[in-house]
Parts: structure tokens; sequence; C-alpha cells
């Protein structure tokens, strides 16, 4: 598509393969996290119920389903 | 393209350190507001859960063992809503800055501005909105155990669901040439797939009956407020930071927008 690509090609870098897996390592880093606080209940974390325990407010008000 | 004048591209990194700050700041705002505007409702219906729960206990003349000791007591528990919303923001900071890289070129808009913040504001449509209406969060002594797996999927279902309904309205748009007809394809686009993705998800109704209505609707009012609080914030803090990767002094003019 170059027509959509003919804006804005400054304000980020070009999109190569490379940048395409330091992305995909970040996003899967990122969904981590947000594995752990959302919906981790010890499996992954190794932490028993602690870390579910420790986030459970944000849990709630976060909107994830919890217990 | 002509990449050749005014300053250079920001790096991937320079735009993931400006989305991690930019979540760091929306996920504490929304930890206060959390704090702030949640915790009481979500500690009147743990008062709630442990009144049913003691009742429960004395029904059945159990000599309860010692009130079994909570792992995290309510105190941490508090502390531990601004770990929770501050490393979500994080998070969704990160994921942010990385759509925005990978996605900026094809937004058609000349504003960096206007780039971030309709990123930001597909994300609360997509992953917020539309998730809340069809599985409104729920307080504490709401919600069976036994199907925190099935709802946990669901609701994953139905993020996707939000998502590929915004990218469902992006496209259909896309088709149109005039501005009315773009405006009221992008409508059905997303219509279609929030009706049908409506439709296939199982119902949730697991809230007992004695539990105070109002209560109800204030703690979901409090939830709702904090994820457009990270949204918002996020996308807002972003744009401004985005501001900072480009050199001022030698910014040349926006060349006018070229598409279609």
């Amino acid at each position: 598509m170059p027509k959509a690509t003919t804006v804005g090609p400054l304000s980020t870098p070009a999109v190569s393969p490379r940048l395409l897996w330091t992305a995909l390592v970040v996003v899967a880093l990122m969904l981590l996290i947000t594995y752990l606080v959302a919906f981790d209940q010890g499996a992954v974390s190794r932490s028993g119920m602690y870390l579910h325990e420790l986030m459970h407010d944000g849990r709630h008000l976060l909107g994830v389903p919890c217990h | 393209m002509s990449l050749s004048e005014g300053s250079p591209a920001p790096t991937y990194g320079a735009l993931l350190l400006r989305g991690l700050i930019a979540g760091l700041i929306a996920g504490l705002l929304a930890g206060l507001f959390a704090f702030t505007f949640g915790e009481p409702k979500v500690d009147a219906a743990i008062a709630i859960e442990e009144a049913a729960s003691a009742q429960a206990q004395a029904a059945t003349e159990q000599t309860s063992a010692a009130e079994e000791e909570p792992l995290v007591s309510r105190d941490g528990q508090k502390g531990g809503l601004f770990l929770a919303t501050g490393l979500y923001g994080i998070a969704l900071g990160g994921i942010l800055a990385t759509a925005y890289t990978l996605l900026r070129r094809r937004l058609r808009t000349p504003s960096d501005t206007r780039a971030a913040l309709s990123l930001a504001g597909a994300a609360l449509l997509g992953v917020v909105l539309i998730p809340y209406v069809k599985y409104p969060p729920n307080p504490p002594a709401v919600g069976d155990p036994d199907t925190i797996n099935q709802r946990t999927i669901s609701y994953l279902a139905i993020l996707v669901i939000g998502l590929v309904a915004v990218w469902a309205a992006v496209v259909a748009k896309r088709t149109q040439p005039t501005e009315w007809r773009q405006a009221a394809a992008a409508v059905v686009g997303f219509l279609v797939v929030v009706v049908v993705g409506y439709a296939l998800l199982p119902n949730v109704n697991e809230v007992p009956e004695t539990f105070p209505p109002d209560l109800l609707w204030s703690f979901r009012l409090a939830s709702l407020g904090t994820q457009v609080v990270m949204w918002t914030v996020l996308g807002v803090a972003f744009a401004a930071l985005l501001s900072s990767t480009r050199r001022p002094a030698s910014q040349p003019e926006r060349q006018p927008v070229t598409t279609a």
C-alpha cells in the first residue's frame, strides 16, 4: 500500500524484519506482565496465590474476572 | 517515500521508552482513582462476603480453624492495587508504543498526536468499553469460583472481538469514497462484529439476589472510571512525550496530507 505510507514517513522507524522480531519479543514480555497482574493463579509465577491476593483489588477494579 | 528531509525518525527504543513512562504515569493515576473511588466499594463488598461466610459457618456449626489467616492483609492489598495498576499501565504503554511504531504509517494522519490519541482511543473502545458492556466487572462476593476459567476465556474472547470490531470499522471506512458513507460504513462494520460477538459468547449473571444493587452500580462505575483514566492518561501522556522525539528548532513545515 504505497499510498498509505506517504504520510508521516519521519515519525517512526522503517518497519524491518529485525524491528518486527524485537517488537514481537517486547509485546510477549508485556503480555506476560499483564498475565501476572490480571490472570495468574500461581501456575506461572510459582508464588501460590500470593500475587493473586496482592493485586486482588487491582484485578477487580481493572475489570478482569476474579474468583 | 521521502526520508531525506527533517529530523530523523525516532528509534523503536525511543518510542518504547516513552510508552513505558506514559504507562507508569497512567497506571499510578488510575491506581489513585481506584484507591479513592473503588476501594471503599471493595471494602463494602468484602464486608458482605465475610458476613455471608460467617453466617454459613455458624449454620454448619463449624469451629472455624482460627479464621484462616489471609495471605495478604487488606492494607497490603490496597498497596498492591498500585503495584497492579502500575505494572498493568507499563505493559499497556509498551504495547501502545509498539502498535504506534508498527502502525504509524498506516494511520493516514500527519499529526503524531492524533495518531497516538486515536490508537489509545481505539484501545479504550476495543478492550475496555466493548468488554465492559458484555461482561461488566464484579466486586468481591460476586461470582462463582467454579466458573472462573470459563469467565476468563470469555473475557479474553471479548477483548479480541473488541479489537477486531475497531479494526473492522477502520477497514470498512476505507472502502468508501465520501465522508458520510465512510462514517456509515465504519459504524456498520463495528456493529456487525460487536453484535455477532455478543450473541455468540455466553452470558454471565452471577450476582447474588441479596447483593445491594447500588453497591454493584457504584463499584462498576469506579471500575469503569479506573480504566478510562488508565487509557486517556496513557494516550495523552504518550502523545505529550512523543513531541520530545522531534528536534524543535529544525522541524520543517509539515507537508500537507497526500492521501486521498
